[in-house]
């Protein structure tokens, strides 16, 4: 199958429902091209029309901005947005919260007005206009946690969404002791995944990692490619990734329905 | 009514009290103004009700419920006892003795009954937060930036809201005996629920020396009130006033969101398009990009270090502070109002263009604290008065990068990625789309 783009569509006089915001960690990330997929799949299966942009897609701006260079966020960002006007683009769903905060809250300060949802949001909405079902039940039984995204979570408020995906297969639901607002960071953000943390007596991840593990689950759901990162990291690190998967919201959806 | 060289006395006290206490309150409204401007006021309904929740209603202080409930009972009895303070401020200037009880009749004893309760309560919760801070030493009164100045500033305010409690059962409890014993000064007024059970220290008494006792703890209360007034100014207690004020003004966007800089949008126009017209409303450039010292912060981050008391939710909850890193909110908060303290002093010492050719970046926060930062806002989320020690971090940032180009080495690698391959990493732009190419199972 093919994944439709903007330019393609443009060129056949098409304006699709939504724009799928791949962002850098889905298009080049191994383990995050995996969560593209699935969401692409999902996609495909309750008949969204969708495009992405491709190549002509940049970085949202947001590890610049965060990392203190405001000139190159503001350059990224405007060109974007002027791709993204010269499209049309009036629907953005993304699967990174990172580019969603960032589009969402800040671009329309630069001019960029968008309706922008995190996929988890938007696959919510799926299933509550009947576009999708659970069929399958390939995650009965299994003990899920789920590790909420900062900029998914305290930034934007959305702690809901992605647990009543998880609710919708069936399986035992495990909340970590920081959860949701007062969740604990899985150390990747403000730019920390593209730097040497500083010095300190544990990484961040592994603490995060820790407390996911003393509930003993099977599985620990997120909706963020820099989480899937760092918790695959720390799984690693502690020699559990035989027994533990990571697996985002998407994936979750998408093996659940059997896509 | 008797006036005489006591009510006099008590009207010099008062009018100097006040007088100290407004002088201290516009050096702190100066300091906070010498910030940035920044625009707080639009959305004013949801202003309000964020501050009758939060400030008024304490909402975020009960999500931790034993510290919660026990500074509730100091908060409304605070509140509720300085209606006392109106009294007493009337008998001391007319020479009455409880002006308010022919006023109010029965709902008189109520008062005081409830005062007398609330008295008791914020003793008891005075005496366990001095247990948890010196006694169990709970950790997050024991950190790094909890030196000895903060500590011994925290125990005082405890020290002296015990002490004005005592003096205000004291005063109850002498002035019930002498009313007992027919005094005709001492008329019949008020119930004593709390004060009567130390009639076993006082009962004993003349009422020559209860009258004594009567007078002195009268006094203390008062003279108290006014001295602890003025101290404040000078410590984190500030946060009593401030909390209300500071809520008020929160920031209502969504935590994720990060403040624009017009002035760089302005440049970087000119960059991409040198013929653009930008509209020349927005904001003059400022001297410098990001902040340096407490003159490149806004009014609100100012107000936001004088309403912090130092409870250190924040860097309890910080995963950076968790995991053993130099960073800590509250640090950075404390860091900006002694920084802020010190410029102050020197404009009223040196003049307004005085330089002591230091700055709150570097001699106070190093780069190392700003850079262990993971923006999670955990801390914008745990602070009781919604303080945001991010917005501090991320422009204190954005002038090392922009104006001292001093990112750590990962970071600049990052940002020549996304300036030439439009991506953090090191990948062709062209190969966006290779994901795409793999087969994609589907079952349409």
């Amino acid at each position: 199958m093919k994944v439709p783009t903007m330019s393609q569509l443009a060129s056949a006089g098409e304006v699709p429902e939504v724009l799928f915001w791949v962002g850098c960690a889905g298009s080049f990330d191994e383990r995050a091209q995996k969560i593209t997929k699935a969401v692409v799949k999902i996609l495909i299966k309750a008949a969204v029309k969708f495009a992405v942009l491709g190549t002509e897609e940049s970085c949202s701006g947001d590890p610049a901005r965060r990392s203190g260079n405001e000139f190159l966020f503001q350059m990224t960002a405007l060109g974007n947005i002027q791709l993204l006007d010269g499209y049309g683009v009036k629907k953005i769903i993304t699967a990174c919260p990172h580019c969603f905060n960032t589009l969402k809250n800040e671009y329309p300060d630069l001019g960029g007005n968008y309706e922008v949802m995190h996929h988890s949001s938007f696959i919510q909405s799926l299933f509550d206009d009947g576009r999708l079902k659970v069929e399958g039940g390939a995650f009965k039984g299994k003990k899920i946690t789920f590790h909420d995204p900062c900029y998914l979570g305290r930034g934007n408020n959305i702690y809901e969404a992605p647990r009543s995906l998880i609710e919708k297969l069936d399986v035992s639901f495990v909340e970590m002791k920081r959860s949701k607002a007062t969740g604990f960071c899985c150390g990747a953000g403000g730019g920390q995944m593209f730097k040497e943390p500083e010095k300190g007596n544990k990484d961040v991840n592994i603490e995060r990692t820790e407390e996911a593990l003393s509930l003993n689950p099977d599985i620990i759901a997120t909706g963020c490619p820099f989480c899937m990162t760092m918790m695959t990291d720390g799984i690693k690190n502690k020699n559990k990734e035989e027994k533990v998967k990571v697996l985002d919201i998407a994936e979750l959806i998408a093996n659940a329905t059997d896509l | 009514m008797n006036f005489g060289i006591g009510n006099i006395i008590f009207l010099i006290l008062l009018v100097a009290g006040i007088i100290l206490f407004t002088i201290n309150v516009r050096t702190i409204i100066r300091n906070i103004n010498l910030g940035r401007e920044e625009k707080r006021t639009d959305q004013k309904k949801r202003r309000w009700m964020t501050m009758i929740r939060v400030a008024l209603g304490q909402s975020k202080m009960v999500v931790r419920p034993v510290a919660g409930i026990l500074h509730i009972f100091v908060y409304v009895g605070f509140i509720i006892i300085n209606i006392e303070v109106l009294e007493i401020i009337t008998d001391g200037v007319l020479g009455t003795h409880r002006a308010f009880a022919p006023l109010l009749g029965k709902f008189y004893d109520f008062l005081i009954g409830s005062f007398e309760i609330l008295a008791l309560l914020t003793i008891l919760g005075c005496a366990i937060f001095l247990i948890r801070r010196n006694i169990i030493r709970l950790k997050r009164f024991w950190s790094k930036e909890m030196t000895s100045w903060p500590r011994t500033d925290a125990n005082l305010i405890l020290f002296t809201e015990i002490a004005l409690m005592i003096a205000f059962l004291t005063m109850n409890c002498t002035d019930q005996l002498l009313q007992n014993s027919g005094s005709e000064h001492y008329f019949k007024a008020g119930a004593f629920p709390v004060s009567q059970y130390l009639n076993f220290i006082f009962g004993n008494m003349s009422s020559g020396t209860l009258e004594f006792i009567e007078r002195s703890a009268w006094w203390f209360h008062i003279i108290g009130i006014l001295a602890f007034l003025n101290y404040i100014c000078y410590s984190k207690h500030f946060h009593i006033i401030l909390a209300f004020p500071n809520v008020w003004y929160s920031n209502l966007n969504a935590k994720g969101k990060m403040v624009n800089m017009p002035s760089v949008t302005k440049e970087v126009k000119l960059m991409l398009d040198p013929s653009a017209v930008v509209n020349e409303t927005a904001n003059t450039p400022p001297l410098k990009f990001g902040a340096k010292d407490i003159q490149d912060l806004t009014w609100k981050q100012l107000m936001d270090a004088y309403s912090c008391t130092e409870c250190g939710r924040c860097t309890s909850v910080c995963p950076a502070n968790h995991t053993g890193k130099l960073l800590s909110p509250r640090k950075i908060m404390m860091d900006t109002r002694d920084r802020l303290q010190e410029v102050g002093k020197n404009i009223d010492k040196k003049g307004k263009d005085f330089s002591d050719g230091k700055s709150l970046l570097n001699d106070y926060i190093t780069p190392e604290e700003l850079w262990a930062c993971t923006s999670c806002n955990a801390c914008t989320d745990a602070c009781p008065v919604n303080i945001d020690p991010l917005a501090i971090i991320l422009d204190m940032r954005r002038f090392l990068v922009m104006e001292q180009s001093a990112a750590p080495q990962g970071l600049n690698m990052m940002f020549n990625n996304v300036e030439n391959n439009q991506a953090p990493w090191q990948f062709s732009p062209s190969d966006r789309l290779n994901w795409a190419q793999d087969e994609i199972k589907s079952s349409v």
